[in-house]
């Protein structure tokens, strides 16, 4: 499904990843562990188009496209989402809005017509209710004035309704309290199924007790330098991450 | 010849074609023509024009459309395309020539009059000439002098005392693209009796490439809890000059709201004055100008507090892009005596490029010491990471800076009532958006799904 190939990306001229490679198929669920400063949230934020990353060489392809030749909205409308670790505030955009227009825009990308009110409603009533949101929030401006966990929690909230093929997921635990990691949790879970994957980058284990990953990287300066099963993060929370190292110089 | 002896010579053909008018018009025509005189055109030297330079009017050669011997008439296909739709009381005037033919007022309520000034002369000149004048001198600057000069036309709206309109009153100024281009000096007035109630549209629009000059000048006269909302939505094409000053006059307990939209013309300044005169008068001043190419548009409004309890609030957003220039200078003037009074102020601007310009400045003069004032501009740009979040969710990058720009407005077009002049702005503003003006049915839908 994606497909990354000894991925090169510089910011600011200075390089982040140093040739990472990684393999995603659909059904499964990748973990991307790693100290901070690794390049962690670069690799997701490269995928999903962000400005100011340069990649100097490797390639990424998703289904067989080359993502790096698209644009940001088509690799959304493509299946690939990413979940911010910082959501920004939108003022003046209601989030029914954004909900709306973005899944009409992914319909449209697929050729399918729009999705009437009602039934576009009661869609978002049942992803709402699931995230344990109040339907106020749809009224709200995107973000404003919303708490740490809320914006998570509203950064699920549009993955559910846009069902994308690969969620990716950048620290989505940092600020959560335990319930509301827990609801995070169940959102990211409903999601899972044999044709869609989703891709973690977190710093701890404890986001893993609730989603548990098919398969764990290590990502340290720029490469991923061990491969594991989700017993592999467990060691990592244990041990830390200097073994690692030692292991992968030797 | 000087610039302005073009347009004195413009006013003596006329002079000799016009039939015979009542000794007070006249009058009123030789002292706009002689103050016009004195004054000469502004310059950049003007403190009130140091931004906005006035020589494209100045220097052009502009025919009065009824001296005009090339004009085609405007196709009732284009003048239905360029009127808003939606259901109004309707005077429609083309380069400043009553247009009776795309005109509605079949639907009168009672104790409301709506005519062309014209008719209103003739029916009653002596009815229309105490008021006529009273709130827009000829010393208020060199255009409303050049306006009392020529005006022969425009619309007189009476609203009896306690009458409330449900309906709009649309008056439309249609420009059209000619070869010879064309002038007008349309006049409003507005007289709202006590306790009445209204919304009066004024609707600058044209064909596109028309290149004319218009200088519009209305005086709003609200008596004792008169409401009266004013919108002026100006779409003129961009080739278009338009000056125009708004006068309003406020009685106690009174409110006048003013949504002064500004989306076309190569040239722009808007005055609006607001005399504040008895306590409980309120004033709320709304703007939004939006610019680009070489754009000019420059809003200067004033409110004059001059009575104790009485409220002010303005809010005016920029948007500029290309090579285009702002100009906002918002005024206002406490009396020593006005007490308790409230005065809020505030300008926002969004440039869209580099190049774009404002000229933004508050002016607060303030002789009472028992105030409440605030005023507060600001200037940014379009959030590059919000637009990402947008195109992250699939959503188009035209449509994402089309939404932002409009959400920077938002504080101003969520106050229009008006859905069709709501979409004339956004869709100039922002392009073609997806279903903004569908959520108030999604909400419902919310509402009732919340009910089951």
């Amino acid at each position: 499904m994606l497909e990354v190939k000894d991925l090169h990306v510089t910011v600011e001229g200075k390089e982040i990843l140093k040739g990472l490679s990684l393999t995603i198929n659909p059904g499964e669920v990748h973990a991307i562990m790693g100290p901070n400063g690794a390049g962690k949230s670069t690799l997701s934020a490269v995928i999903a188009g962000k400005d100011g990353y340069e990649v100097t060489s490797g390639s990424i392809t998703f289904e067989g496209k080359d993502v790096l030749e698209m644009d940001i909205e088509e690799r959304a409308c493509a299946g690939l989402l990413l979940g911010f670790q910082y959501p920004v505030e939108i003022p003046g955009v209601k989030n029914i809005y954004l909900l709306k227009a973005a899944l009409n825009a992914q319909r449209a990308a697929r050729g399918e017509d729009e999705m009437p009110a009602p039934e576009f409603m009661k869609l978002v009533r049942e992803k709402i209710k699931f995230m344990k949101m109040d339907s106020s929030f749809l009224q709200r401006a995107v973000n404003e004035g919303f708490s740490g966990g809320e914006k998570k929690r509203n950064e699920i909230l549009q993955m559910l309704l846009l069902e994308p093929k690969l969620a990716m997921l950048d620290e989505i635990d940092s600020g959560l309290d335990i319930d509301a990691m827990k609801v995070v949790a169940d959102g990211v879970n409903s999601l899972r199924d044999a044709n869609r994957a989703i891709l973690m980058v977190t710093h701890y284990q404890r986001l893993l007790d609730h989603i548990v990953p098919d398969v764990v990287h290590v990502l340290v300066d720029g490469r991923i330098v061990k491969t594991g099963g989700k017993e592999l993060a467990l060691e990592l929370e244990s041990r830390g991450y200097e073994w690692v190292l030692e292991e992968s110089a030797a | 010849m000087s610039d302005e002896q073009t347009f004195l010579d413009a006013l003596s053909a006329r002079d000799t074609r016009r039939g015979a008018e009542p000794t007070w018009i006249a009058a009123r025509r030789q002292a706009g023509a002689a103050r016009f005189e004195a004054l000469g055109f502004p310059t950049r030297r003007d403190e009130a024009f140091k931004y906005t330079d006035v020589r494209a009017i100045a220097r052009g050669d502009f025919t009065l459309a009824q001296d005009a011997q090339d004009v085609a008439p405007l196709s009732p296909a284009t003048a239905a395309a360029l009127t808003l739709p939606l259901e109004a009381l309707r005077l429609t005037f083309v380069d400043g020539i009553f247009a009776p033919e795309l005109s509605d007022l079949a639907a009168l309520p009672a104790g409301v009059s709506v005519e062309p000034l014209s008719q209103a002369l003739a029916d009653n000149h002596e009815a229309v000439g105490g008021a006529l004048g009273r709130l827009a001198g000829v010393d208020f600057s060199p255009f409303t002098a050049l306006n009392t000069a020529f005006a022969e036309e425009g619309a007189v709206i009476r609203l009896a005392p306690g009458s409330v309109v449900e309906t709009p009153i649309l008056v439309q100024f249609l420009s059209r693209a000619n070869a010879t281009p064309l002038m007008s000096h349309p006049r409003v007035l507005i007289e709202a009796g006590a306790r009445s109630q209204a919304t009066v549209i004024e609707h600058q629009v044209g064909e596109e490439g028309a290149a004319n000059f218009s200088n519009l000048v209305s005086e709003v006269m609200l008596e004792r809890g008169a409401i009266l909302t004013h919108y002026k939505l100006q779409e003129a094409s961009l080739k278009d000059l338009h000056v125009s000053s708004l006068h309003i006059d406020q009685g106690r307990d009174s409110r006048f709201t003013s949504f002064n939209l500004n989306l076309g013309g190569s040239l722009v300044r808007n005055d609006i004055v607001a005399e504040l005169n008895a306590q409980g008068a309120e004033t709320n001043y709304f703007g939004l100008f939006f610019a680009q190419g070489r754009q000019h548009v420059d809003n200067h409004t004033l409110v004059n507090h001059n009575a104790p309890h009485t409220f002010s609030n303005e809010n005016y957003k920029g948007i500029l892009g290309d090579r285009a220039h702002g100009v906002f200078n918002g005024k206002v003037v406490v009396r020593r005596d006005s007490q308790k009074i409230e005065a809020h102020q505030s300008n926002a601007n969004l440039l869209l490029s580099d190049r774009a310009e404002i000229d933004t400045k508050p002016e607060l003069e303030i002789y009472a010491d028992d105030v409440k004032c605030s005023h507060g501009a600001t200037t940014g740009q379009l959030d590059e990471e919000a637009i990402f979040a947008l195109r992250a969710r699939g959503i188009g990058e035209e449509t994402a800076r089309g939404l932002l720009t409009l959400a920077f407005a938002g504080e101003v077009m969520d106050q229009v009532a008006l859905d069709a002049v709501a979409e004339r702005v956004e869709r100039t503003v922002a392009g073609k958006l997806p279903e903004r003006f569908n959520l108030a049915g999604l909400v419902e839908v919310a509402a009732a799904l919340d009910e089951e």
